[in-house]
C-alpha cells in the first residue's frame, strides 16, 4: 500500500508529465524525515505531521521543478535518467550528513496502534488505516484526473504541449502543480510508510527498483495501474518470501520481465 | 490487365473512434504521376504511413507489384522498391548531406552491415551519393550538416534520400511544403526530371503544381475516396470544388 | 567521428592515451593495480559507449554482461581448474555474447522506461542467481582463490600488478582498435543513423531491430571480456560486479568523460576511479554528494562531458588565434 501511495505519485509525474524521474524516492525519504522531525523536535501530533510532510515536500519540489526539472522536459530520456541519479546521490549524502546512519524514528499515536477485529480476525490497526486511506486517495485522484478540468488540461498538455499552450493553457503552471502533487504524494507515502519501510539515507536507492517496477508494470499515466501493480508485487513478494524463501527477489524480477514483455506499456498503460 | 504498381483493397484505419481511412480502394499504375489531394486531416499522411508499413491498417490489403505486402515489415517493403519522403522533414540533422544520402544507398546495396572497411573507402557508395546530389543541384552542400541548410534545400535532401533507394514506387508527402515560393520551382523541376518508369504518388496542396505534374488525381475526404479521375474531370467536379478547391481559395 | 565523410586515419592526438599509459607504467609503479582496474573500466565503458553513445540504447543493466564475464572466468579458475587466461577470456566472451543475444532479442523491441526496466531486471536477476548459487559463486562472500596461469606460460601475475597492467593495456588496445574500426565502417555510420533518426532508418529499409540486437551482442561480449579481465587481475569476484550499482557507476563515468565520442570512455573512468581512490575512502558522503552535483551540472550545462568542454575550449582558442592572425595580416 505504501508502495502504492509513493508510486502513484511517481505515476503522476512520470506518466502524466513524461519525465523519467528516478529520484522519486528522494521525495518519499524527505517525507519520512520531515514527519519524524516534526513529531520528535516540534512535538506535532501525527496527523498534522503527515500533513506537514506533504506540504513541505510539495513546496520543496516546486523549487526543484522551477530551478532544475523544468529545463529538462524537452531533453532526452538519458539526460533525465542521469539528472535524477545525480539528485539521488546528492540527497543521500545530505540525509546521511544530517541524520546519520539511523532510520528516522516514528511514533504512532495510540489510536493507530494495536489490533482491530474485523470479521472475527485481528488486523493491525495501522495497516487497516493505510488501506482505507489509500482507497480514499485512489478515489480522489481518479476523480481529479478523469473528471476535472485540471485532469483534462494535464492530459491535453502532455499530448501536445504547443497545442495546449495555443488554446490558452498555462503549461508552465500546470506542470509545476502536477509535479508538486506527484512529489507531495511521494512525501505522504514516505511519511505514512515510515513505520513499515524504515526511512534512512539509503532509502531512495534501496526502493528505487520497487517504485520503478510498480510504475512500469502498472503502466504510465494510469492510476489504476500502479495500484494493481503494487498489490500484485506486494502479495507476490510476501508469498515468495513465505513459500520459497530461497528464491528471494528473483521471482519478482522474472515476473516483471514477463509482464513487460507481454505488455510493453504495462498492464494499464496508455498506448503511445 | 497490367498489374498495378501499388494497390489497396478496402483499406481501413481508425484511431479510437476516429476513422481516418474508410475502405480505400486505390490503384497506382506503373509509371504513374498520381496526385492525392484533400483537406488537412483527410488522412493522406496516414494512408502513406500504411502503405510504407510505418503503421498497421485496421483492416484491408496492400499489394505492391501484385504481391500482398500487408504483413511485410517496413524495411522489407523498402527493399521491394517502395520509397517515401516525409511531410515533416525527417533527416539525420547533425550529419552531412552526403551521409544522409549515403546511409540509404548503403542499405539498398547491402553495404550497411559491413564492419571492417572504413565507410569513407566505400567509393561506390560515395560516388553514387555525390552523383545524385549533383543531379539535384546539392553538390556544394555535400559536406554541410543538414541542420545548417535552408529549409528548401532540406526538402531536396529529403527527396534525394528517397531517390537513392532507387524505388520503383515513390510516395511524396507534400514535398514542397514549407518551401519558400521562389524555390518551389526548383522542387518541381526535380520532380519533372524523375525517371519516367518510377510510379509516383504525390500529396500536394499547391494546385498549380498538382495540375502541372499529375495525370491522375484522387481526392480524399475524411478517410474516404471522394472521386478519382483525370485533372480536367477533377477540376470540373462540383463536389471537389465544394469540399476542397472552395476551401483552398478561402485559405 | 564515423560516417562516409570522415577520415579514418589515426590522428596523432589519438596516441596520447597510450603514451600516457606507458609513461604511467614506468613512472607510477606503486599505482599499477589501480591502473589495471582503470584500464578494465575503460574497456567496459567503451562497450557501453558503443550501444549508448552510438546506437542510442539506454540501459541500466550493462553490468549483467560484465558480471557474467567476471563470474565465468572466476568459476573456471577457482572450481574447474581452467587456469589459462585466454581460455577464461574466451569462455567469458562466449557466455556474455549468449546472454547478450538472447536478452537483446527479447528486450530491444521495447524502448524508454520499459527498456530501462527490462535491462535493470536482467542484471538484478543475474545478481540474484549469483547470490543464491553460493556453492558455485561463493554467494555474498565472493569467490576467492581464482587461479590464473602465467600468460603464454611466461608472464606470471605479480604482486605489484606489472603483468596485470600490461595485460589489460594490450587487451584494451585491441578492443579500441576493433571498436574504432567498427565505428568508422558503414555499420558505425548506420548506428549513428539509428541514434539520430530511427524512423528515417526504417524508411530507408534498415532492419533496425536486428541491427540493434547485433550491436547489443557485440557490446555485451566486450563487457564480458572486461569483466573477466577484472577477475583475473583481482583473482577474486564479488557480487559488486552485478546489479544496478556498477551499471550506474559506469554510466556516470561515461557521461563525465563524454558520451558518443569514443575517448570519453577513456577520460571518464580515469577521472572517476582516481578521484574515488582518493576521496571515497576518506569522505564517502562528500564523494557521493560531489558525483551527484557533477552529474546534475553535466546534464544541465555540459552535455558533452569533460571532452565536450575540451572541444569547446579548443575551438574557441583556435578561433581566437585565427582571428588574431587575420587581424595581424
Ligand atoms: N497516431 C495518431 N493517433 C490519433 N490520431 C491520429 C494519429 N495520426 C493521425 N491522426 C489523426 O488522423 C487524421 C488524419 O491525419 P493525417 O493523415 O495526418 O491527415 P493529412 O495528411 O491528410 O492532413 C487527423 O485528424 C489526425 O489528427
Ligand atoms: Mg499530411
Amino acid at each position: 500500500m505504501i508502495l502504492y501511495v509513493i508510486s502513484v505519485g511517481l505515476s503522476v509525474t512520470m506518466g502524466l508529465m513524461g519525465f523519467i524521474n528516478l529520484a522519486h524516492g528522494v521525495f518519499a525519504m524527505a517525507g519520512g524525515f520531515i514527519l519524524s522531525t516534526a513529531m520528535a523536535r516540534f512535538g506535532l501530533p501525527f496527523p498534522l505531521a503527515v500533513l506537514v510532510a506533504f506540504v513541505v515536500v510539495s513546496a520543496g519540489s516546486i523549487v526543484l521543478e522551477r530551478l532544475l526539472y523544468s529545463r529538462l522536459y524537452a531533453a532526452g530520456e538519458l539526460a533525465q535518467v542521469l539528472f535524477s541519479i545525480g539528485l539521488i546521490l546528492i540527497s543521500m549524502a545530505l540525509a546521511r550528513l544530517v541524520y546519520g546512519n539511523l532510520a528516522a524514528p516514528v511514533f504512532l499515536p495510540d489510536y493507530l496502534r494495536g489490533q482491530v477485529h474485523i470479521l472475527g480476525r485481528d488486523f493491525p490497526t495501522y495497516r487497516v488505516f493505510l488501506i482505507m486511506f489509500s482507497a480514499l486517495l485512489i478515489a480522489a485522484l481518479w476523480f481529479g484526473v478523469e473528471r476535472t478540468r485540471w485532469g483534462a488540461m494535464v492530459r491535453a498538455a502532455v499530448d501536445n504541449r504547443a497545442m495546449a499552450q495555443s488554446v490558452g493553457i498555462n503549461t508552465r503552471q500546470l506542470f509545476m502543480a502536477t509535479f508538486a502533487l506527484g512529489s507531495g504524494l511521494a512525501g505522504l507515502g514516505g511519511a505514512l510508510g515510515a513505520d513499515i519501510l524504515p526511512v534512512q539515507w539509503s532509502y531512495p536507492f534501496e526502493h528505487l527498483v520497487y517504485f520503478l517496477i510498480v510504475v512500469a508494470v502498472g503502466g504510465l499515466g494510469s492510476l489504476r495501474g500502479p495500484f494493481v501493480a503494487a498489490l500484485l508485487i506486494g502479495v507476490a513478494d510476501t508469498a515468495c518470501k513465505y513459500w520459497i524463501p530461497e528464491f528471494g527477489a528473483f521471482l519478482i524480477y522474472v515476473a516483471t520481465m514477463a509482464i513487460l514483455l507481454w505488455r510493453p506499456m504495462g498492464l494499464f498503460g496508455v498506448r503511445a | 490487365m497490367v498489374a498495378s504498381a501499388l494497390e489497396t483493397q478496402q483499406l481501413c484505419k481508425s484511431f479510437g473512434a476516429l476513422t481516418v481511412a474508410d475502405h480505400i480502394d486505390f490503384r497506382l499504375a506503373p509509371g504513374a504521376r498520381h496526385a492525392l489531394i484533400g483537406p488537412n486531416g483527410a488522412g493522406k499522411t496516414t494512408f502513406v504511413n500504411m502503405l510504407t508499413g510505418a503503421i498497421a491498417p485496421s483492416s484491408g490489403r496492400i499489394l505492391l507489384g501484385g504481391e500482398d505486402i500487408t504483413k511485410v515489415n517496413q524495411a522489407a517493403r523498402v527493399r521491394r522498391g517502395l520509397g517515401r519522403t516525409f511531410q515533416i522533414t525527417s533527416l539525420f540533422r547533425k550529419l552531412p548531406v552526403l551521409d544522409n544520402v549515403a546511409l540509404g544507398i548503403a542499405e539498398r546495396d547491402g553495404v550497411a552491415p559491413r564492419m571492417w572497411k572504413p565507410a569513407s573507402k566505400h567509393k561506390e557508395i560515395i560516388d553514387e551519393a555525390a552523383h545524385l546530389l549533383a543531379t539535384l543541384g546539392l553538390s556544394a552542400d555535400a559536406r554541410t550538416p543538414v541542420q545548417d541548410l535552408p529549409y528548401g534545400r532540406q526538402r531536396l535532401v529529403e527527396i534525394a534520400i528517397a531517390l537513392g533507394l532507387k524505388p520503383g514506387v515513390l510516395l511524396l508527402d507534400e514535398p514542397a511544403a514549407g518551401v519558400p515560393s521562389q524555390d518551389s520551382g526548383h522542387v518541381l523541376d526535380v520532380l519533372a526530371g524523375l525517371p519516367p518508369d518510377i510510379a509516383i504518388l504525390i500529396i500536394e496542396h499547391d494546385m498549380d503544381l498538382v495540375f502541372r505534374f499529375a495525370s491522375r488525381i484522387t481526392v480524399l475526404v475524411q478517410g474516404q475516396v471522394l472521386v478519382e479521375g483525370a485533372p480536367q474531370e477533377i477540376a470540373a467536379d462540383r463536389r471537389v470544388r465544394d469540399v476542397y478547391l472552395g476551401e483552398a481559395t478561402h485559405a | 567521428m564515423s560516417g562516409y565523410t570522415s577520415d579514418p586515419r589515426i590522428r596523432p592526438q589519438e596516441l596520447l592515451p597510450w603514451i600516457i599509459a606507458i609513461a604511467a607504467f614506468f613512472l607510477l609503479p606503486e599505482y599499477l593495480s589501480l591502473g589495471a582496474r582503470v584500464l578494465v573500466y575503460i574497456l567496459f565503458a567503451l562497450s557501453l559507449d558503443l550501444i549508448l553513445g552510438y546506437a542510442g540504447i539506454i540501459t541500466l543493466g550493462h553490468s549483467a554482461f560484465f558480471g557474467l564475464g567476471a563470474y565465468t572466468a572466476g568459476i573456471l579458475g577457482a572450481k574447474y581448474g581452467v587456469t589459462d587466461p585466454f581460455l577464461q577470456l574466451l569462455a567469458a566472451a562466449l557466455a556474455a555474447a549468449l546472454l547478450g543475444i538472447s536478452t537483446g532479442a527479447v528486450i530491444l523491441r521495447t524502448k524508454a522506461l520499459t527498456l530501462l526496466m527490462l535491462t535493470l531486471a536482467i542484471t538484478s536477476i543475474v545478481l540474484e542467481i549469483a547470490n543464491k548459487a553460493s556453492s558455485l559463486t561463493g554467494g555474498a562472500d565472493g569467490l576467492s582463490g581464482v587461479q590464473v596461469a602465467p600468460i603464454l606460460g611466461l608472464f606470471k601475475f605479480d604482486l605489484f600488478g606489472r603483468t596485470a597492467f600490461i595485460y589489460c593495456l594490450v587487451a584494451l588496445f585491441l578492443g579500441w582498435l576493433l571498436i574504432r574500426r567498427l565505428l568508422y565502417s558503414p555499420f558505425g555510420a548506420m548506428l549513428t543513423g539509428i541514434r539520430e533518426n530511427t524512423a528515417r532508418m526504417h524508411a530507408v529499409g534498415a532492419p533496425v531491430y536486428w541491427r540493434l540486437v547485433l550491436v547489443y551482442t557485440l557490446s555485451a561480449t566486450m563487457a564480458g571480456v572486461a569483466g573477466a579481465l577484472l577477475t583475473q587481475v583481482n583473482q577474486f569476484v564479488g557480487l559488486n560486479v552485478l546489479g544496478l550499482e556498477p551499471s550506474g557507476d559506469l554510466l556516470v563515468m561515461l557521461i563525465l568523460g563524454g558520451v558518443g565520442r569514443l575517448y570519453g570512455a577513456f577520460v571518464g573512468p580515469v577521472v572517476y576511479l582516481i578521484a574515488q581512490d582518493y576521496l571515497a575512502k576518506q569522505y564517502p558522503e562528500y564523494w557521493y554528494f560531489g558525483i551527484g552535483v557533477l552529474l546534475v551540472v553535466v546534464v544541465l550545462f555540459a552535455r558533452g562531458g569533460i571532452l565536450g568542454l575540451v572541444d569547446q575550449w579548443w575551438q574557441a582558442l583556435s578561433r581566437r588565434s585565427s582571428s588574431a592572425r587575420a587581424s595581424a595580416r
